[in-house]
Parts: structure tokens; C-alpha cells; sequence
């Protein structure tokens, strides 16, 4: 701000004989026609960005969809061409794929229906309600999504195993609820904060009760956000791999990431099939993350941009 | 949708006959009567499931790796179940008298400066950058931001082992255009450093998106009046960022930056796969290290001490982002 202040007073004492008008135009087209000559070397330069940044996505559907001569060729070529699924064909027929993919569908599928189950309620209270403790509530809340996984691997393990929860998708699911619960709760809260309260209070005062105006008109309007946020747990349930890699022992209860990750080890260096089995593991979660990102995005920079 | 339908008893345990419901939602509204005992029991009963559940499986692993870092606890006793020997400061003073340790520290201190300051620099940028673009190219860059964002980190760290693969990656090849460059068969992983720019790599790659992101939604609220002034007023364009944009999108630059240092202190994934699951002792960080000394090694506690002095580190970083939360009004 000291800067403007300065400038300004050194600009109005140069500049105050001239005409306004005439400064104005002038200074305008000067700006506008270097605004133009900036944009389209932005421009270059935003495609470059993009070039660099999608490469690796390019390249993994490239190697992935190539015969395998062409995948070891020297120099590589950077096109398409004779297009094959021999790849796709060899890793979904290993042997653990399929039950890898129902084990990561049903983990996603409890962690999002419990956590929403449970966040909805706690979002609720923090939106319309004031109590003691809320704000003890909001600041735990926020300092967990802090702690690292990594770190809480080994008594989460032992609490586990005393309870006979390892080696099933029930461990696996609670453990995963409870690190997508804060990130669910604050996410909600932001929703139903933006749904106008007077909605609810009309409902009441035309005789529904609080749970009837808690059903019947915030449920259907938080439809896109429980969508946005179901589907963003879905996603980080569907990538998750430390906890799934020590808590499940048995092939047939392996999600996808641990099936990526032992492909890369049985199949060594078959980078075709690993590649397909890359395309393979990011597909679902790619398309619904399109679908949600607005929405996660606005919700999560809500936090930031605000005030 | 909102149908007036005829006044049903109410479910709350005090079910007092009302006909009509006072307007109870707002924060304020409920001013003018003092709440009765169970409609001041409502939050508290709404909140309670999502409280047991962090309780159950968050606060008492919590409190239990505290403890398991004061005891011995070995592979005897997990199978065995029979409670570890109390061992009071020794899985400490072992680990604070351990020079590999403070290695380890160290490294991963560099390893998150280094990925934030790169992250955070080419987001900026990449931010900046797309409010000067013309829009296709906007849509284009936003695109590309969000498919990368979606990415699987195990898938990233798949590809990026094929870009840079000692031979057939493609990344091999491109340097070696560069004159005077020789990669044919290079080994990224066998030097240390080199193997890190590679993880530091695919780190960024994953982390950019979500802040470019953040941080251009940011810019989207600085009022360009502000800064058109500044600039008639013969403000050169770095004085204009320093003193009009910056300081509007600080907050959610700080929490970006805080947000990512996290991640990237306890990271784990991309080492682990990098290295295909036996990382060299080079190759360990604070996450990895505590990993291995507990299930590689077996020495529970000894990995307990490690990840609960992480988890004290991280603190810091938390204390900062909770802390900008509330200075913005966002936690009241």
C-alpha cells in the first residue's frame, strides 16, 4: 500500500498539467495492445505448461495401448500407431484383478456410506447450532487431518489385531472412516452453511418438525454436496495403500493400489502391462473426480479464499 | 417441496405438545427463549457418533503409540499378547543418540523445504499465469490441472519409474539430445540425489494441481481496480504483486503452503513404490524409516518413538494452518 501511495503522489505532481482525457485513451490502447501482444505469448506458454504437465498421462496411455516392440524401440516414437489391448488383455487376466477391484468397490462403498452416514450429523450441528464446545470440536476437526497416516500405522495395527479386525475389509473400512470422517464433516458444514437457513424455518413454522425440515428440505438441496463429498472419500479410499498393504494379508482381499504395486514386482520391467494396469487403476477415479472437482474445489478453497 | 402438512408430534424426548414450532435454526434465533435441557442436547447428540469414532479409532491409536514408545515391545510379545516390558526414555535416548537418525531428520526437513519451495513457486506461476491467458487456453490448463489431480499416487509413481527407466525411459532419451550428454543406461536411483529429484518430481507433479488451483481461485478475489491503480500510478509489475496481489491471496497462499509441507513430511508412497518396497537406507524418511523399523524390523516401539517425535514435528506445521483458519473466521 506504501508503495501506491508514494507512486501516486510522485504521478499526480509530473502529470497534472496534461489532460485527464487524453492521458486516459492514451494510456489504454498503450495498455490493451500490450495486454494482447502478453497474451499470446501466455498463451504459447500456458500450452507448454500443459504439454509438460500431461506428458506423463500421455505417455502412460501411449505405452499402454502400444505393442510391446514398439515400447523397447530406440529411438521412441511419440504418435500412436497400430493400436493393441494385448496389455489390458494380460493384466486384467491376473489372477488377483478382478477380486482386487471388488475389495477396493466394497471398502470405498462402507467408508463413504458410514462417513456420510455419521458426518451429516456433525456438519449439521456445526451449521445451525451454537454450543459449548463447538469451537474445541472444529479446531480437533481440523488438527486431524494433520496427523499422518504413516504414523499411527502401527498402534491402528495392534488395536486391529486385538480386536481380530485384520485382514478384513471391516478394519480396513473403520480405520479409513475415521481419517475421511474430518475431511467429510468440514466439507458438509461448508454445504449446508451456503443453504439458506430461513429454508428450514419455514418448514418449521409450517408444523414439520426439526427432523421432518432436516429430511425433507436440507437433505434434497445437500444432494450435490453428500454427491461431491461420497465421491471425493470414494476417491481416496479407491488410492489408499499403506494401511490396505499392512492390514490385508490375503490375496483375494487386496485392493487395486496393492495389486499395482505387486504387478510392478512379478511383472518387473513389462512396463506394457504395467502401464495398462496404471490406465486401468486411474480410470474410475478419473471420471468422477471430473465430475466433482468444482465442487471439491470451491468447497475446499471456500476455506481459503473467504475473508 | 415444502408441504404444510399437518403438525406431527414431535420425536424429541420432550415431546411438549407445540402446534406450531418456533423458528428454531439460526445461531441467533433461538435468543429470545432459553432451550430447554434436550434441544440443548441436540448438537451434542448429533456430533456424538463422529466423536466415538475419532475416540475409538484415531484418539486411542493415539494414546497407544505414545505408550508403545516407552515400552520394548517385540514380535514375541504381539504374538504372544502378553504386555511389553516398560523401557521409560531408552527407545528415545536410543534414537537421539543415533546419528542415522538426525540423518534422517534432516533429510526429510530438505525433502519437504525442497517440495514446497518448488511446488509453491511453479503454482504461483502456473496461477498468475492463467489470468493472462485467453480463455480456451484457461479451460485447456484446467483441464489438464484436474486430470492430473485425479492421478493415484501409486499410479503417478508407476509412471514416472517408466519415464525414467535406465532403458527404455523416455526421459533417458530426451537428455540425451541435449549435447554433450550421455544417458544411455542411466541408473536415476543409484545416486541418492538424483534418485530424490525424481521424487521430488512426481511429488510436484501430483501437489501442483491442487494449488495452482487454490491459489488462482484466490487471485480471482483481488480486485482488479486495485491493482489497474497501482499500475497507472507507475507500480513496476513485481512492486504491483508484492504490495496489492500478494497480500490479498496470503491467507490461502500460507495455507497452502502449510497443507503441502504436511503431506510432504510424512510421505510415504512414492518412496515405498519408487523403490519397489526395499528402499535403500538412503532412501529413508521419517515416514519410511518409522515403517520399517516396525515391520521390517519388528522393533514396534523403536518405530513408535520415531513416528511420535513426526507426528510432534508435523504439530508445527498444524498449529500454523489451524491458527490461519481461525485468523480467517473460517473455525469460529
Amino acid at each position: 500500500m506504501s508503495v501506491t501511495s508514494r507512486s501516486t503522489s510522485r504521478f499526480t505532481s509530473r502529470s497534472t498539467p496534461r489532460p485527464a482525457p487524453r492521458f486516459t485513451s492514451r494510456f489504454t490502447t498503450r495498455a490493451r495492445r500490450g495486454a494482447g501482444r502478453r497474451s499470446r505469448r501466455a498463451d504459447l506458454l500456458g500450452l507448454l505448461f500443459c504439454a509438460v504437465m500431461a506428458f506423463p498421462v500421455y505417455w502412460m496411455l501411449l505405452t499402454a495401448f502400444r505393442p510391446a516392440s514398439q515400447i523397447r524401440s530406440d529411438p521412441p516414437s511419440f504418435w500412436p500407431s497400430e493400436p493393441t489391448l494385448e496389455h489390458f488383455r494380460r493384466a486384467m487376466e491376473s489372477e488377483t484383478f478382478w477380486s482386487s477391484v471388488r475389495a477396493s468397490a466394497l471398502i470405498g462403498a462402507g467408508t463413504v456410506v458410514i462417513s456420510l452416514l455419521i458426518g451429516v450429523l456433525a456438519a449439521y450441528a456445526l451449521a445451525r447450532f451454537a454450543f459449548a464446545g463447538r469451537k474445541a470440536f472444529i479446531l480437533v476437526i481440523l488438527s486431524v487431518q494433520m496427523i499422518p497416516l504413516a504414523g499411527l500405522i502401527i498402534p491402528i495395527y495392534l488395536l486391529l489385531s486385538d480386536a481380530g479386525l485384520t485382514d478384513s475389509l471391516t478394519g480396513v473400512i473403520l480405520t479409513y472412516l475415521v481419517f475421511m470422517l474430518p475431511f467429510t464433516v468440514w466439507l458438509l458444514r461448508g454445504f449446508i452453511a451456503g443453504i439458506p437457513v430461513e429454508l428450514e424455518e419455514a418448514a418449521m413454522v409450517d408444523g414439520c418438525t426439526r427432523g421432518a425440515a432436516f429430511r425433507r428440505v436440507l437433505l434434497p438441496l445437500l444432494a450435490p454436496g453428500l454427491v461431491a463429498t461420497s465421491i471425493y472419500s470414494l476417491v481416496q479410499a479407491w488410492n489408499e495403500y499403506v494401511l490396505a498393504y499392512v492390514l490385508l494379508s490375503s490375496t483375494d482381499k487386496q485392493t487395486v493400489s496393492i495389486w499395482l504395486v505387486s504387478f510392478q514386482t512379478s511383472f518387473g520391467t513389462d512396463y506394457g502391462a504395467l502401464m495398462a494396469g496404471a490406465t486401468l487403476t486411474a480410470l474410475p477415479v478419473v471420471v468422477f473426480f471430473m465430475f466433482v472437482q468444482r465442487r471439491v474445489a470451491a468447497g475446499l478453497a471456500a476455506g481459503a479464499v473467504k475473508g | 417441496m415444502v408441504t404444510a402438512g399437518p403438525p406431527r408430534p414431535s420425536g424429541a424426548p420432550s415431546a411438549r405438545p407445540h402446534p406450531v414450532r418456533p423458528p428454531a435454526g439460526g445461531r441467533g434465533s433461538r435468543a429470545g427463549r432459553p432451550p430447554s435441557a434436550a434441544r440443548r442436547a441436540v448438537p451434542y447428540l448429533l456430533i456424538a457418533p463422529t466423536v466415538l469414532a475419532l475416540l475409538a479409532v484415531l484418539g486411542y491409536p493415539l494414546v497407544d503409540l505414545v505408550t508403545l514408545s516407552f515400552q520394548d515391545m517385540t514380535r514375541r510379545e504381539l504374538f504372544a499378547g502378553t504386555a511389553p516390558p516398560w523401557a521409560g526414555l531408552q527407545q528415545y535416548r536410543a534414537i537421539a543418540a543415533d546419528p542415522f537418525f538426525w540423518e534422517v531428520v534432516g533429510r526429510t526437513a530438505l525433502f519437504t523445504v525442497a517440495c514446497g519451495v518448488v511446488t509453491m513457486t511453479a503454482a504461483m506461476l502456473v496461477a498468475l499465469l492463467m489470468r493472462r491467458v485467453s480463455p480456451w487456453v484457461r479451460a485447456t490448463m484446467a483441464g489438464v490441472l484436474v486430470a492430473v489431480w485425479a492421478m493415484p499416487v501409486m499410479v503417478a509413481a508407476s509412471v514416472f519409474r517408466w519415464l525414467v527407466d535406465a532403458d527404455h525411459g523416455v526421459v533417458n532419451w530426451l537428455l540425451g539430445r541435449l549435447p554433450g550428454a550421455d544417458f544411455a543406461k542411466h541408473n536415476w536411483f543409484e545416486n541418492p540425489w538424483q534418485g530424490f529429484t525424481v521424487i521430488v518430481a512426481v511429488v510436484v507433479w501430483g501437489a501442483l494441481p491442487f494449488a495452482a488451483i487454490t491459489l488462482q481461485a484466490a487471485l480471482t478475489q483481488v480486485p482488479p481496480e486495485l491493482e489497474e491503480a497501482a499500475r497507472v500510478d507507475g507500480a513496476r509489475p513485481s512492486q504491483v504483486f508484492r504490495h496489492i496481489t500478494f497480500p490479498v491471496i496470503k491467507p490461502a497462499f500460507v495455507m497452502v503452503t502449510t497443507l503441502t509441507a504436511i503431506w510432504n513430511f510424512g510421505v510415504f508412497n512414492q518412496i515405498w513404490l519408487m523403490r519397489t518396497g526395499q528402499p535403500e537406507k538412503d532412501y529413508y524418511l521419517l515416514g519410511v524409516y518409522s515403517f520399517i523399523e516396525s515391520f521390517a524390523v519388528n522393533r514396534y516401539s523403536s518405530g513408535a518413538a520415531i513416528a511420535v517425535v513426526t507426528v510432534l514435528l508435523l504439530l508445527v506445521g498444524a498449529v500454523v494452518y489451524v491458527r490461519q483458519l481461525v485468523r480467517m473466521g473460517e473455525a469460529e
